[in-house]
């Protein structure tokens, strides 16, 4: 009541303006983030529910969403182990070189995901002395799994890094001394007196990093050597339906890959908000 | 039960932050032991890491930095100097500024609407503007092409009016719009939502039109997000890749970006002058991430002279 009462009355006013800019936002994200979500959803069960599901039941497509969501999953755990352990090391270990390493974190972000493929391909391709060691042993990297996994991995390398460690900052360290001083290895105290107060922000940073390689395109199409049922990636695949004049199937697909990310999403806002604020208060 | 001695706990301090010195007496107490296994835990805490973020991201940097050079310098500068590189270098340019212009304009009212405008389903502008980071860079090209090509809603519209988007340079910017769009977006919110609204009814209050308080009060509030948001926006842009290949119908020396220049000289098998063309590419995202880190610290300077 007070704080109606308080509040100018100016900000409850609807100006010209106001409504102006209120109309060109809705029109703009409606024009350009509505309408062509609408469009994929509608070409993409434009042969009905039986359509739908038939292209996205071809072995081929099958075979594709299984990879994608298998090498997204891959990366996903480890992203979430060594993403943890990056952001512990840059927050509660000092050593030379830690403001570079720190600065080095972001550079998947700034680097185009074309030439992150590149990069991997010239490092560990078949060819490389990299390459030709694994390959003397049997172990296939690029135009395999593995390097579809390390493509994610370089691409998606911030997330975890990025959502853990402000959480270790506004963390107070006493906690986990207390622990030591009374006892426990520093990793015993690591694992019950500090993971637990990580664990929403680990959660929220897999989940955006497994939202984002699930779409993965650039680095994927050149490190996977796309052989059909066998390392073609869904999203090289709604690529390739396009290219054949297929822009239904490819729809469908997109669907899928838009739903499972859309769900994704939903879930890291639920932990948000019902995770974090403990750990930020 | 009695706290322990200081002295006992400065050392278990230490344990967990290895760098700090130990103190002298500490060290006297404890065994050599301990020392020991003290650096071993440090070497694995840093080892593991440190050697992982080496080898996913600075092993394949210097390799790639190698493989451009394989055939010399001279022809390094070749590859990134062909009428073909340069133009792609325009071209990538190009569609970076329009992306920059249109979604700093449209990023600040969308952040502004969402912070300080009130109406039913406002909430779900969130949810919009972030959208775009969540779609396959592939499916936003074949939501272009549903909108636009030659069976699209507006195909048959825009023959009539001579106008062609697809396969052509307007599909190509509103590609790379679209998929950089929450950049300014979501550094400007978290900003205007941390100033508050007492300078702006101030300034309304004591006389000022909306105009002047947005240009006089607000925008000199979020000028460091909005720069940081202009310059995620071009890291973004400038690697625009899957959408933009599907639209541009990837015509040589017409429509081509930089990143789909190199990858026809994958295709083509020119190994090399691709090397080189993601190179430059390469230090150009390196320049980008020294800026982003010093406007970063700007911005936070910014932010806590607000607050205090």
């Amino acid at each position: 009541m007070t704080e109606l009462a308080s509040r100018p009355r100016h900000t409850r006013r609807i100006g010209a303006l106001r409504l102006g800019v209120r109309s060109m936002v809705v029109a703009y994200l409606g024009a350009f983030v509505l309408l062509p979500l609408s469009a994929v959803l509608k070409v993409g069960f434009s042969k009905g529910l039986w359509g739908f599901a038939q292209a996205i039941l071809t072995p081929d497509a099958i075979a594709a969403l299984w990879l994608t969501l298998q090498t997204s999953l891959a990366m996903a755990a480890i992203n979430a182990l060594l993403g943890t352990w990056i952001a512990y090391a840059l927050a509660r270990v000092n050593f030379p070189g830690r403001t570079l390493v720190n600065a080095l974190i972001d550079l998947p972000f700034a680097i185009p995901t074309l030439v992150t493929g590149v990069m991997l391909v010239v490092l560990f391709g078949p060819q490389s002395s990299f390459g030709l060691w694994f390959g003397e042993h049997g172990v296939r990297i690029m135009y395999a799994r593995p390097g579809i996994v390390l493509a994610l991995l370089f691409v998606t390398l911030p997330f975890v890094v990025r959502t853990v460690q402000p959480v270790l900052y506004e963390m107070d360290i006493a906690n986990e001394e207390a622990a030591i001083t009374l006892g426990a290895s520093p990793f015993l105290a690591f694992r019950k007196v500090t993971l637990p107060g990580l664990w929403p922000a680990i959660r929220t940073g897999t989940l955006l990093s497994f939202s984002r390689a699930l779409g993965e395109f650039g680095s994927v199409v050149i490190v996977s050597g796309n052989i059909p049922r066998r390392t073609l990636t869904a999203a090289v695949l709604i690529y390739g339906e396009i290219e054949s004049g297929r822009p239904e199937a490819a729809a469908a697909v997109s669907a899928v890959l838009l739903a499972v990310a859309f769900m994704s999403i939903v879930l890291v806002e639920n932990f948000q908000r019902g995770g974090l604020p403990r750990e930020l208060a | 039960m009695s706290l322990r001695e200081p002295g006992v706990v400065v050392v278990w301090t230490d344990s967990i932050r290895p760098s700090a010195a130990p103190s002298g007496a500490g060290v006297s107490v404890r065994p050599r032991g301990r020392e020991w296994s003290k650096l071993a835990r440090r070497a694995v805490l840093l080892g593991v890491p440190l050697g992982y973020l080496a080898l996913l991201l600075v092993g394949p940097l210097i390799a790639v930095v190698r493989g451009s050079l394989a055939d010399g310098i001279p022809a390094f500068f070749d590859a990134v100097t062909s009428p073909d590189a340069l133009h792609a270098f325009l071209m990538t340019l190009g569609m970076s500024g329009l992306a920059i212009v249109l979604n700093t304009v449209f990023g600040v009212a969308i952040a502004w609407t969402i912070c300080r405008d009130r109406f039913v389903g406002r909430s779900l502008l969130g949810g919009l503007v972030d959208l775009p980071f969540a779609v396959s860079p592939v499916v936003v090209g074949l939501m272009a092409m549903l909108l636009f090509g030659r069976h699209g809603w507006f195909g048959p519209l825009l023959k009539q009016a001579g106008i062609k988007v697809i396969f052509s340079w307007p599909g190509m910017a509103l590609v790379t719009t679209f998929v950089s769009l929450p950049c300014v977006v979501r550094e400007v919110t978290p900003v205007l939502e941390e100033i508050g609204l007492g300078e702006e009814e101030a300034a309304r209050i004591l006389g000022a039109s909306p105009a002047q308080t947005f240009l006089r009060v607000v925008l000199p509030n979020i000028r460091w997000g909005i720069a940081y948001g202009i310059v995620l926006t071009a890291a973004r842009t400038l690697g625009e890749f899957g959408g933009v290949l599907l639209v541009s119908g990837g015509l040589a020396g017409k429509t081509e970006t930089a990143t789909l220049l190199i990858y026809r000289q994958l295709e083509e098998r020119h190994d090399t002058s691709a090397h080189a063309v993601a190179v430059v590419l390469a230090c150009v995202s390196i320049t980008i991430l020294v800026v982003m880190d010093w406007l970063k610290r700007r911005r936070d300077r910014d932010l806590r002279d607000v607050g205090s």
